[in-house]
């Protein structure tokens, strides 16, 4: 599978990361190199094998769905690059 | 007297307790290497002012004496850990501005056991890189230096390898996704250990790959390895893959009697084009064990091939839904904004601005291998390799193999900008040894074994079974006693 310009763009939109459009014949290249890399892996007889999804055989640990934490909006918002009577500002998100 | 910098830890808690230094004095002669550190661009933020005070409250716990083995100790921290207060951000320009208001379960743990916190070490930016180039505040250099280059110091853990190696701290935090603490400190000459996963609690870490971040020590010695391990390691309700296991002393395990341990050389470590020396070095640390007793058997882990290919699916694919929570709303950078742009426009200059390319290519690749019609064709494929590259070493382990022996990086460090014009991939090979070790979630440690022709450090691995840090350590410790490495960089800083 090949990554062709229009592809470049469409994944730089998902990842919501600005690319300009004279940029994206080089970055379609290099997604290109990387995934041909990748494409190794269908050498590799996969059949019947289960995806890992835990490292450590572990099932995760749950506790009691009760409130632990709270009241800090103060530090919470202490880090926004906006924040204003206690919210996070942003643009304008509904016309 | 020596210089007090250049004590590891386990001189220095010795000297403490006889009353021979003070916390202070070793914490101030740290500061004064760092000071006259700056061509090395190792610390990128110092925190004097918390060293001494809580140098101060070390020296008088010692002297009440109730003091943890690492009371007193002064530490560098990579600025992949959250530590309050103190400017953290992962080296990356999108977390500029950021004061974490929040510890690290990690660096909370350091600080209860009165160590000192010197400050914050430069890494890869997001821990994604093998050269400590990819860094918003520019490239840590090697103190080991052969002619007029500007060597790496490896990477993501760059600054931690090279502060250790120069002596600017007793040891360091580092964090290892794919080889981030042993290949570097196999370019620096110094001792790094990647616990099991969930071995140390992932709270406060910014987070690159969850499946295979784990944080650990970078020292100058086996032993200073398994004592920053007891106080680094643990159970924590905050991390949900942390083990609940009690935390063994990693130090009495240090026996240096491998007499009967089986360890295991992998065929498929003897990659096609790897340098005479590195080849030699194995072989040298193989004979070592061999004498000390070990039985020395020859052992297959045959999906070994795959491991990069199916570690630069995952690692990516996680890391771009981690680092989705960038978008200039909640800390760090946010992109100016023109005229009708609205909050999409702002995710996406945020990001092009805050990210470095590395970083983006990896959220890129990351995207794709986990958007709809790709999903089965790389990421899951990946995940099912990475079932069978856990196998290959439970087989072994199930053998009766107690460790394995590997070569720990492909080459000795390389000049600064000599990769600038490779493929990316040219740069995962770095990885090649190290990765497999994260795709399965075992412990791995890189010890200084010896000098190539140049004179530059090389290191070799040592794999041990999920768990067992205490016996891997002691293996590790007698091939650290049969190398004898002792060299230095001479200070050209």
């Amino acid at each position: 599978m090949s990554i062709d310009i229009t592809t470049a763009a469409r994944v730089a939109k998902l990842a919501r990361i600005a690319v300009p459009q004279d940029d994206l014949p080089k970055l379609a290249d290099e997604l290109n190199g990387i995934i041909a890399f990748m494409e190794q892996l269908n050498e590799v007889d996969v059949d019947g094998v289960e995806p890992m999804t835990s490292v450590t055989p572990q099932r995760l640990t749950r506790r009691e769905d009760v409130v632990t934490d709270g009241s800090q909006q103060e530090a919470v918002l202490k880090n926004a690059p906006d924040a204003r009577e206690g919210f996070f500002a942003v643009p304008k998100v509904v016309e | 007297m020596t210089d007090l910098n250049t004590f590891g830890i386990a001189d220095a808690r010795d000297a403490l307790r006889k009353g021979d230094v003070t916390s202070l004095e070793l914490t101030e002669a740290c500061l004064g290497a760092i000071e006259t550190s700056g061509a090395l661009n190792a610390f990128v933020h110092n925190t004097p002012e918390i060293a001494r005070t809580q140098a101060a409250a070390a020296d008088a716990r010692i002297k009440a004496g109730d003091a943890p083995d690492m009371c007193g100790i002064p530490l560098g921290i990579k600025d992949l850990f959250c530590t309050k207060g103190v400017p953290g951000q992962a080296a990356s320009r999108i977390l500029e501005g950021f004061k974490p208001e929040y510890e690290s379960t990690i660096t909370q743990q350091l600080w209860d056991a009165g160590s000192v916190m010197l400050g914050k070490l430069n890494m890869d930016e997001f821990a994604m890189g093998s050269s400590n180039e990819t860094s918003v505040y520019g490239d840590a250099v090697n103190p080991w230096k052969v002619d007029d280059r500007k060597l790496t110091p490896g990477g993501s853990s760059g600054g931690s390898a090279a502060a250790v190696a120069a002596d600017l701290c007793m040891a360091a935090t580092g964090t290892d996704t794919g080889g981030s603490i042993r290949q570097p400190a196999a370019f620096a000459g110094i001792t790094g250990l990647k616990p099991t996963y969930g071995r140390c609690s992932r709270w406060g870490v910014v987070a690159f790959a969850s499946s295979l971040d784990q944080a650990g020590p970078m020292t100058k010695s086996v032993r200073d390895a398994a004592i920053m391990l007891g106080a680094m390691a643990g159970h924590d309700a905050k991390d949900s893959t942390s083990a609940e296991l009690a935390v063994p002393d990693f130090e009495a395990a240090l026996t240096g009697d491998i007499r009967g341990k089986k360890i295991g050389i992998p065929k498929e470590y003897r990659m096609e084009g790897m340098p005479q020396e590195i080849e030699q070095l194995w072989a040298d640390g193989t004979a070592m064990l061999k004498d000390a007793g070990a039985e020395i058997v020859d052992i297959t882990l045959p999906h070994t091939k795959y491991a990069l290919p199916a570690y630069y699916v995952v690692a990516p694919a996680e890391a771009s839904s981690n680092l989705a929570r960038y978008d200039g709303v909640r800390f760090g950078h946010r992109a100016k904004i023109g005229q009708g742009d609205g909050i999409t426009e702002m995710y996406e200059k945020t990001r092009a601005e805050g990210f470095g390319p590395e970083v983006q290519r990896r959220v890129m690749i990351g995207t794709y291998v986990l958007s709809a019609g790709f999903y089965d064709a790389y990421y899951n494929r990946a995940r099912k390799v990475r079932s069978l590259i856990k196998k290959d070493f439970e087989d072994v382990f199930a053998q009766g193999v107690d460790a394995i022996l590997t070569p720990a990086t492909p080459s000795a460090a390389f000049g600064l900008g000599e990769m600038a014009e490779a493929d990316p991939v040219q740069m995962y090979l770095n990885d090649v040894f190290t990765v497999t070790v994260n795709l399965a979630g075992l412990p791995g440690i890189a010890v200084p074994v010896g000098l190539d022709k140049q004179g530059l450090p090389l290191g070799l691995q040592l794999i041990g079974r999920p768990w067992e840090e205490g016996d891997l350590l002691n293996t590790a410790y007698a091939l650290e006693q049969a190398a004898g490495f002792v060299a230095k960089p001479a200070k050209w800083w």
